[in-house]
């Protein structure tokens, strides 16, 4: 990153040629760069992803409004959808667990280097293609167009009668391309872990976000799969003749449903689980206390990820199943909701006794607890099938998954970039910066999506590019919209906060937060090698037994 | 506000109370524009049995999740302020505890209970529902969705309307439910009328089945719910819920073949002679396309173009000369007829009721 323009302290970083440094970045296979270059290419679809909802809320301000047509406003809220959870939330994660997977469990690298980076190179294709669609969606035909079919492309929407052109065969290869690249990254993690820890560090000392990431891979194993055979389906049914999801030739679009939900909804929990794992390695640091219960969390990890399989058909209780099938994904995903309660009650079991330090990590955790609690409970409510015949397809479960998405997820993102930033960096992020952008970000929030359940059950529909006047949802709508340009505003103060302190924050050091995992123990940002000597470890808090000698944890695990 | 009626009389605590006063409030906000306006889309605003039992389950579901969310709320303000960590305290570390398997054991155990008796609730709700049979006197009708408008087809009545839904209203003595058979012409649906029942999707090759038994007559609203297309913001639905007298008045008329009249007869020469018959039928007369709405009765019908504009003179010109106007990327196509063709055909509309 560093070039001629910048002046860089003398003897500090070795001034290179930009062309050298670049190369250096392409052909990368050291797991915290391609961390990096994840989290970087996914903040660059954020930033597209987010001007397309701002196109939504811009058009959905009043009713009748004619700032997009229905075409464009189909378009914006497709790519909206598939671009925030494939290449924004997907790829930001496993940069993240890239980056810390192998820090935290003493490793120098991933166990499959170059498999990482092929990941990561066919990741960023797929949203590549995707956004190419943009030109050449349509192809020979003239004028290019994007995806218009909503990002589950539901049959036999997605079909060629219905949409020709190739805008959708550009969503079709984006998903499959990525899918296989989210593969190669979960067979990666999952080999890392199972066969790269340190000496001393057995299956029961791990931190919790390595553990976290262990179920992820494994619910990525078993969730793209399926979305991958799916799309292979429809290219085949598109181009070779197939029926399997043509209506018109006998094809079911039910079969579509159950194959893009259970994808869809072990998702979900591939997105939401380690974002569990950054809250359970910032809340124990900043309480200033060990986790609450860790082999609980495990437990309640691995339950979420057992149940979270059985639980798809949810997405499709308007569809007619019959009342068994309907009782039985209302039971299922209701017991969700228990492994789920255990570990927000193990979080709070963690505060409970602690001397919390209100760092801007922290503040985005509170709020990820608060708001996750809510998510937790409108699922809940939906998952009560017959509540959920009148709120699916509404702006209530828009509201809904964006408190899962951007209240949960993204909260605990931001959360890590404050808690991890300086350890990637060798700099602090601004605290002060950091809270204007918590405050922004939090009230903009809660303007749009505490206001969005309302429209839902006012008998809002989704996916709508515009609604009649008197329906009660004209000054929902434009208090929702005022919220996402506070939120978008919140967003610049975070990137600028990312850029200035890069070259201006303060040296973080080793350890600014006195904390108790083995990525601290070594430099920021880390040497290529990571750990000049392997590590021992002999609890789940390593630098706090070094730090308490005469209190080690080890002595009572 | 039913919470805070709630918290004074913890002890007297009865949902029927808290229905009550939560049925009275909505009433009160429902009834805003009364009189010959339609019914709004509030799904808190019941007017039929199916509605009503949802609307039912979900109070209940929202007393007990309101209840989950204070008590985890206050414990999570309580160790925020209480453990928040001060000057004082500070180069200290506070007590290292590492869990509590009695504690993990009672939120465990609690939240299951809660599970169990959510489930057991909404499970009678859902067999009530979905496993209702369909009374003899039972007025049955087949929705056919298509992109963007819907056709109603009432198989014993013969007859075939389209956009606005005619439907008795069931009262207590007489009770006359409408069970709808749900089919696609071409993409998935779903039939939203939120005042009267949940949604059911329309999906081709997978015919779906609802009822409904309003007790209230009047133009409830709704629209389709599932994305089909680029105009599925204005597949708008409406269903006039009337009293028996009146909806056997409406189904004799409907089922009347169209009437020549005299000064139409320039105006069916346009619209049979152009390409409106290949997708419309006006019954008792050559045209009988069925990729587009029934003519037959069009006057008959309050509303255009799947309820995206008042069905008046100046309206129809617009839609037939250019629906672009009106529903961008509706699948009418623009006719282009001169200005006299269209005045005519525009007359001849005029007298299908």
């Amino acid at each position: 990153m560093a070039s001629d323009a910048i002046t860089v302290p003398v003897g500090q970083i070795k001034a290179r040629p930009w062309v050298d440094e670049l190369h250096q970045w392409l052909t990368t296979v050291d797991h915290k760069r391609l961390g990096i270059l994840y989290i970087v290419s996914s903040l660059l679809f954020l930033g597209f992803g987010g001007v397309e909802a701002l196109v939504i809320r811009i058009q959905l301000m009043h009713s009748h409004n004619n700032f997009v047509s229905p075409e464009v406003f189909n378009r914006m809220f497709t790519m909206h959808g598939t671009t925030m959870i494939f290449f924004v939330a997907m790829p930001i994660l496993f940069g993240f667990a890239n980056y810390l997977v192998p820090l935290m469990i003493g490793a120098r690298d991933m166990a499959f280097p170059r498999l990482n980076a092929f990941s990561f190179w066919l990741s960023f294709l797929g949203g590549l293609l995707l956004y190419f669609s943009f030109l050449g969606g349509s192809g020979l035909y003239g004028a290019g167009s994007a995806p218009d079919v909503g990002w589950w492309s539901y049959a036999p929407l997605g079909a060629r009668a219905f949409s020709p052109g190739h805008s959708s065969d550009y969503w079709t290869l984006a998903l499959l391309v990525s899918g296989f690249g989210s593969i190669g990254t979960a067979i990666n993690i999952i080999a890392t872990i199972l066969c790269l820890r340190c000496p001393g560090m057995k299956i029961n000392r791990m931190p919790l976000l390595v553990w976290m990431n262990l179920v992820m891979a494994g619910m990525v194993l078993l969730a793209i799969t399926p979305l991958s055979a799916a799309q292979i389906m429809l290219l085949i049914d598109r181009y070779l003749g197939g029926h399997f999801f043509d209506t018109q030739a006998g094809g079911s679009a039910v079969l579509w449903m159950h194959f893009f939900w259970i994808f869809g909804h072990p998702e979900v929990y591939v997105l939401i689980i380690p974002c569990f794992a950054f809250m359970s390695e910032i809340i124990p640091v900043f309480s200033r206390k060990p986790i609450f219960g860790y082999p609980v969390m495990v437990a309640a990890t691995v339950c979420i990820a057992f149940v979270s399989m059985s639980v798809w058909a949810h997405h499709m209780f308007t569809i007619g199943m019959n009342s068994y099938a309907n009782s039985f994904f209302t039971l299922t995903t209701m017991a969700v909701g228990v492994p789920t309660g255990i570990k927000i009650f193990n979080w709070i079991g963690t505060m409970w006794g602690g001397r919390i330090q209100f760092k801007t990590p922290m503040l985005f955790s509170i709020a990820f607890l608060f708001q996750f609690l809510i998510a937790g409970l409108t699922g809940i409510m939906m998952a009560a099938s017959p509540f959920d015949w009148q709120l699916s397809l509404s702006y209530f479960v828009v509201a809904h998954f964006h408190y899962v998405i951007v209240g949960g997820i993204l909260f605990a993102l931001f959360a890590a970039f404050y808690y991890w930033y300086p350890k990637m960096t060798g700099r602090m992020l601004s605290e002060r910066l950091g809270k204007w952008h918590f405050w922004l970000f939090l009230i903009g929030f809660h303007l749009t999506f505490d206001v969005m359940h309302v429209p839902g059950v006012l008998g809002m529909p989704r996916r709508i590019y515009t609604y009649e006047p008197g329906r009660g949802w004209d000054t929902l709508n434009l208090i929702i919209s005022i919220g996402a340009f506070i939120q978008a505003l919140a967003i610049l103060v975070f990137v600028a906060n990312l850029v200035i302190s890069y070259f201006q924050g303060a040296r973080a050091g080793n350890d600014p937060w006195d904390a108790w995992t083995l990525e601290w123990s070594t430099s920021s940002p880390p040497p290529a090698y990571n750990f000049a000597t392997v590590p021992t470890v002999a609890s789940r808090r390593p630098l706090w037994d070094r730090k308490h000698p005469e209190d080690p944890d080890s002595r009572y695990e | 506000m039913s919470m805070l009626k709630m918290k004074s009389s913890m002890l007297r605590f009865s949902l029927r109370t808290i229905l009550l006063l939560f049925w009275s409030a909505m009433a009160v906000w429902a009834s805003e524009p009364k009189g010959s306006s339609p019914h709004g889309t509030n799904i808190f605003a019941p007017a039929s049995t199916p509605a009503k039992s949802i609307a039912d389950l979900s109070i209940f579901v929202l007393v007990i999740t309101g209840i989950i969310f204070v008590v985890v709320f206050a414990l999570l303000i309580y160790s925020v302020v209480k453990f928040r960590g001060r000057a004082k305290d500070a180069g200290r570390e506070p007590a290292q505890v590492y869990g509590s398997a009695q504690i993990e054991m009672a939120w465990t155990i609690i939240p299951i209970l809660i599970v169990v008796v959510l489930f057991l609730a909404t499970a009678r709700v859902i067999h009530a529902i979905q496993d209702a049979a369909e009374p003899a006197g039972a007025v049955e009708v087949t929705v056919i969705g298509h992109q963007y408008w819907w056709e109603f087809r009432y198989p014993r009545l013969g007859v075939v309307t389209a956009n606005e839904l005619h439907i008795p209203v069931s009262d207590a003595s007489h009770p006359t439910p409408t069970f709808l058979q749900l089919l696609s012409a071409d993409t998935d649906h779903s039939f939203w009328v939120p005042e009267l029942a949940g949604k059911t999707d329309l999906i081709p090759n997978h015919p779906n089945r609802m009822w409904m038994d309003p007790q209230r007559t009047g133009v409830f609203l709704g629209q389709c719910a599932q994305y089909c297309g680029t105009q599925h913001a204005k597949m708008l639905l409406r269903v006039s819920v009337d009293g028996p007298a009146e909806f056997a008045a409406w189904v004799r008329a409907q089922q009347k073949t169209s009437v020549e009249e005299a000064g139409a007869i320039a105006g069916r020469r346009v619209f049979e002679h152009n390409a409106c018959m290949n997708c419309h039928a006006v019954g008792g007369t050559p045209a009988d396309g069925r990729f587009g709405p029934d003519l037959t009765h069009l006057m008959s019908r309050a509303t255009i173009a799947a309820g995206a504009a008042e069905n008046t003179h100046d309206n129809l010109r617009l839609w037939i000369q250019n629906p672009s106007a009106i529903k961008p990327g509706s699948l009418m196509p623009a006719m282009k007829l001169s200005d006299a063709d269209l005045d005519a055909v525009v007359g001849y509309m005029e007298t299908l009721n």
